[in-house]
């Protein structure tokens, strides 16, 4: 049977195909979101493979070094290796703060890691290029989102750092691109005070008469040097024995050490559900009124294309076509509008989205449903041209 | 008579608008016979009835009374839906325009062929067709342009074969030659005659059309609802 949309749509090719075009680009939009959306969900999981961690040991009452601010003693490390299925353990810091480098900055996520290889908590998993943080100071590995290139100096606080590796797709939640240095390093720039601030804290300690006892020798500069040292990591990264259950060992940590544990799944449950979780209803209420939108747009478009046919649709009825053959013509043309809307969004926004300063993912299972609804859209936008069809008296096309 | 059953029949067939004392009745009772292979005029002023009569003839609305045969068929009555109207139309009746009103999206042979294409036979099948009859119009070398591609009277030749695509038995023609001139209405109406006489289909010309008004061998004048036979004077069309 002959398909009137068809023959339509390339009579007016030109006519569907810029209308598509229009309609393409917000439907790329509306992928586009939807890929920002999965790009902060994989963002997030991404963020706790690369930790290579089983468990995190957090400070008590707090969600952790990503949601929330945790500090810990650096030696509760020891302790924790000594619980049964702990395999490894190691202490990390993380800091967000704009890094210094030759020309500008760059917003990053600094993570201090103790010195190792691959595998070890903390640790880039995979380099892209050079080698992991081998010193115990002043080295640093990259992510390539930052724009660093190797042998590159940064400087964090007051420290330079050369970049000797770098990594890719380690991020933090918020996207910003992760720079690791050694433990040691990140604990002194996390708390790193400035000369004033220091001088004036020895001169209130020195002329506290409670401190300053000549009968203890050795007090004073006991309690400056601890003053001005910092002690504190935000977590505890585990790794657990082969076999060994994650919710067990937590549960022993927990109770021994009374300290907050997260298995993996709760602490991807924190990230998803609490920490990423306005900006996902942000998205998502951007869907809506990008659906709303293309809806009214192809209705409208479509209501118009069928409204300057009224007459060759009297025509029709006339000679005898059947309603439902119209309504068809008329649904087919809203789909077929759909389709070359979809496959120019589609198209626009795998082109575009690598150019986004965050990580935006393009996942199968979003098109496909993003091309249903688009169909749904479409056929719903329909109804109303397919309804003035099909209120068209036939008798308007015999004059008079 | 009763070759007027396989043309065109209608007996007291009335049409009234509205109710009460708001009702205008546009048809009081007008009786017509077209035999198959006839081409009759319909000619009245505007106003008369004539547009109510072709509506009703060609199924879009449905009389008050009275009763009509077409094409061998009893039409209206209370069994008759939409569909079975569309049908009716489809296969029973071809209609011709004042102003062609072909499908600006189909060239010339789908157009001609969209009515069997869409009632489900195979597309070569009813193009096949549709090129027999562009020929026998003499419009086949036009075959592959769009309407808009086409004179005034080429557009109207197709238009008479897209009327003629079913072999309905009953042709309804309303002002088909207004917007041609002289030499280009009676082409028109020559080949109305011929394709009447060879399928055998009643034809009914509504017209206002001096010219082509003296070509019919009978006619009928509406006024006031009602229809009077008149003898036409049947001037050749060659």
């Amino acid at each position: 049977m002959i398909s009137l949309a068809g023959r339509d749509i390339l009579h007016a090719w030109g006519k569907f195909v810029f209308t598509g075009v229009g309609l393409g680009l917000l439907i790329g939009v509306t992928l586009t979101m939807a890929g920002v959306y999965r790009g902060m969900v994989d963002d997030a999981r991404v963020l706790l493979d690369n930790s290579s961690a089983d468990l995190w040991v957090v400070q008590r009452g707090t969600l952790g070094p990503y949601a929330e601010s945790s500090s810990l003693q650096d030696d509760l490390y020891r302790g924790i290796l000594g619980m049964p299925g702990v395999a490894r353990a190691a202490n990390v810091t993380y800091l967000t703060m704009q890094v210094l480098r030759a020309q500008g900055d760059v917003r990053a996520m600094v993570v201090g890691v103790v010195p190792g290889g691959p595998g070890e908590p903390g640790q880039p998993g995979q380099l892209v290029a050079g080698r992991h943080i081998t010193h115990s100071h002043y080295e640093a590995v990259a992510d390539v989102a930052s724009g660093l290139r190797l042998g590159e100096q940064v400087q964090i606080r007051r420290q330079y750092y050369r970049v000797v590796g770098l990594t890719r797709r380690m991020v933090s939640s918020n996207g910003d691109p992760m720079i690791f240095i050694p433990l040691r390093d990140a604990q002194e720039a996390q708390f790193l005070k400035d000369n004033d601030a220091i001088w004036q804290q020895r001169r209130r300690t020195t002329s506290n008469p409670a401190v300053a006892r000549s009968q203890v020798p050795g007090l004073l500069d006991a309690l400056l040097a601890a003053q001005e040292s910092n002690p504190y990591v935000n977590a505890v990264l585990v790794q657990l024995e082969n076999g060994a259950d994650a919710n067990e060992t937590a549960e022993l940590i927990r109770r021994w050490k009374r300290l907050q544990v997260y298995t993996r799944d709760q602490m991807e449950s924190i990230l998803v559900g609490k920490l990423i979780r306005t900006s996902a209803q942000q998205i998502g209420m951007f869907l809506i009124i990008l659906a709303i939108v293309s809806a009214a747009i192809v209705a409208f478009i479509i209501y118009t294309l069928t409204m300057g046919k009224i007459r060759e649709i009297a025509v029709l009825k006339l000679i005898g076509t059947r309603n439902r053959s119209i309504a068809w013509m008329i649904l087919q043309q809203a789909l077929g509008l759909g389709l070359i809307g979809f496959v120019v969004g589609k198209v626009a926004a795998t082109f575009w989205a690598p150019f986004f300063p965050k990580y935006v993912l393009l996942v199968v299972q979003d098109t496909l449903l993003g091309l249903a609804s688009v169909l749904l859209i479409c056929t719903l936008a329909s109804v109303l041209a397919i309804h003035a069809a099909l209120k068209v008296d036939p008798a308007e096309a015999i004059s008079g | 008579m009763a070759e007027y059953d396989k043309g065109i029949r209608i007996e007291g067939l009335r049409k009234r608008f509205g109710e009460g004392e708001a009702a205008v009745d546009a048809l009081k009772g007008v009786n017509m016979q077209v035999a198959p292979g006839e081409v009759v005029g319909l000619i009245g002023p505007s106003g008369s009835g004539k547009s109510t009569l072709l509506k009703c003839l060609g199924a879009v609305i449905e009389p008050s009374g009275g009763r009509m045969t077409l094409g061998g068929q009893v039409i209206f009555d209370e069994r008759w839906t939409i569909d079975d109207l569309s049908a009716l139309r489809r296969d029973r009746i071809g209609f011709v325009f004042q102003a062609p009103y072909l499908i600006s999206f189909l060239n010339v042979t789908d157009n001609v062929a969209l009515l069997p294409m869409l009632a489900g036979q195979p597309n070569t099948e009813a193009r096949r067709r549709a090129q027999e009859l562009l020929e026998a119009l003499d419009v086949a070398h036009r075959a592959q342009a769009m309407p808009s591609h086409l004179s005034g009277g080429e557009q109207q030749r197709v238009s008479i074969a897209r009327a003629l695509i079913s072999r309905p038995p009953v042709i309804l023609a309303d002002e088909p030659t207004a917007p041609l001139d002289s030499e280009r209405a009676m082409a028109v109406m020559r080949i109305l005659d011929r394709m009447a006489r060879q399928y055998q289909t009643a034809v009914i010309v509504v017209t206002h059309d001096e010219k082509i008004i003296p070509t019919f061998k009978r006619l009928y004048r509406i006024r006031d609802g009602r229809t009077e036979e008149e003898s036409g004077e049947g001037r050749s069309l060659f």
